[in-house]
């Protein structure tokens, strides 16, 4: 597969959020507004770009038998750096993703690509496979995020876009908004793809 | 230690706070394994000992060898660490002790290493400054809090596989809205402490 076809791949054809479901608990919990959305997605793609890489050279050295606590390892290292990066240079976002940043450890959309992309591929094409896949996971995010903000808080990146006599439904900003949010934006997804494989 | 004050961590875990409709702590285990309420069941019980057996271990870890040595950095590679070697222990020796019981979680335990509810409530202990009697019911109250969420949630999906489902909701977006009218009805348990 050729590197643009592979980034592709990662954005739409095999959408993290929308097509695999992976990584659900962080696209639930920290999408209540579209900066969070997308200061998870782009911290996820940095984590997922360096496992990858890394995992991608080490992929003759590491033994069979203990691949995969080795990647959780390569994994956990990447997390901490970028949660020290947050931590030192944006402390807002490193509140308000809190628990869910050493959780990106767990993420089983990146120990997913590092099993099944990674351990068999060369470094380059791992770098752009874990580029789609990030990317593809933060627009996922941001839309989630700017569906519940809109909805809950009348309001995108923080600016309000409503006048006075706007009343927020702010159950989309509660756990339950999330649940909803994302089952019909899978739905729609899933009407997209429908109607495209009908045109063609 | 006061029991009342030990009950409340147990009822803010296990129902008001509730790991996965409340927190989204352990979403994929919830939404994977949850199509047979046998099958939820013993999910439920695996990550319960896990969750159990692990906050105490990376608590005394904590406690003893991250704090005394000036280590905190290392806290999530060390624990992720300690939750992934203890599957694999708890895997072996359930496999050696009693047959039966790893015939029915057998599948399940490797799962749970990337289960976040464990890693988040090993993480939460220790934000939460707990001791380690608080550590020890706040793990059992969020395991019993899981349980409940995904055996109810398998019978509620048992019922929606026989019922009839617009074609475009079929599979995950109605299991997710199924997921959001419980998570309203947790949503009444605010304000319980």
């Amino acid at each position: 597969m050729g590197i643009f076809k592979q980034f592709k791949n990662g954005l739409i054809n095999e959408n993290p959020v929308f097509v695999q479901l992976l990584g659900m608990c962080p696209t639930l919990a920290v999408t209540t507004t579209v900066i969070d959305g997308m200061g998870m997605g782009l911290a996820t793609t940095a984590v997922m770009l360096g496992s990858n890489v890394v995992v991608s050279l080490l992929r003759k050295v590491i033994p069979n038998k203990i691949r995969i606590p080795a990647y959780v390892v390569v994994i956990a290292t990447f997390v901490t750096l970028i949660g020290m990066f947050l931590h030192a240079f944006s402390l807002d976002l490193y509140r308000s993703l809190g628990l869910f940043i050493p959780l990106i450890i767990v993420n089983c959309l990146i120990l997913g690509r590092a099993e099944s992309f990674a351990s068999k591929n060369k470094p380059l094409i791992s770098f752009v496979d874990g580029l789609g896949m990030g990317l593809g996971f933060t627009w996922a995010l941001m839309v989630l995020g700017a569906v519940r903000e809109i909805l809950g808080a009348g309001s995108v990146f923080g600016i309000q876009l409503f006048g006075e006599a706007f009343k927020p439904a702010i159950i989309m900003i509660l756990p339950p908004g999330a649940f909803l949010a994302l089952g019909v934006l899978v739905a729609i997804f899933n009407w997209i793809k429908l109607r495209r494989v009908k045109n063609v | 230690m006061e029991i009342g004050a030990l009950f409340t961590i147990f009822v803010s875990a296990a129902l008001v706070n509730n790991f996965v409709l409340a927190r989204f702590l352990g979403i994929c285990p919830f939404l994977g394994v949850s199509k047979q309420i046998e099958t939820a069941f013993g999910m439920g019980m695996a990550v319960t000992f896990v969750m159990t057996l692990s906050s105490i271990i990376t608590y005394i870890i904590q406690v003893t060898i991250l704090d005394n040595l000036g280590l905190q950095y290392l806290q999530w590679i060390a624990f992720i660490l300690v939750i992934a070697s203890l599957v694999q222990f708890v895997e072996l020796f359930v496999k050696k002790a009693s047959p039966g019981l790893y015939q029915a979680l057998g599948v399940f335990l490797p799962l749970i290493t990337t289960n976040c509810a464990v890693l988040g409530l090993a993480i939460l202990n220790i934000q939460e400054e707990y001791n380690l009697i608080q550590t020890t019911i706040h793990a059992v109250g969020a395991s019993v809090g899981f349980l409940i969420a995904i055996v109810l949630f398998a019978g509620i999906r048992e019922r929606v596989a026989l019922a009839d489902v617009p074609e475009l909701l079929k599979g995950f977006p109605i299991a997710l809205i199924t997921a959001g009218l419980m998570s309203i009805a947790f949503l009444g348990f605010t304000g319980l402490v």
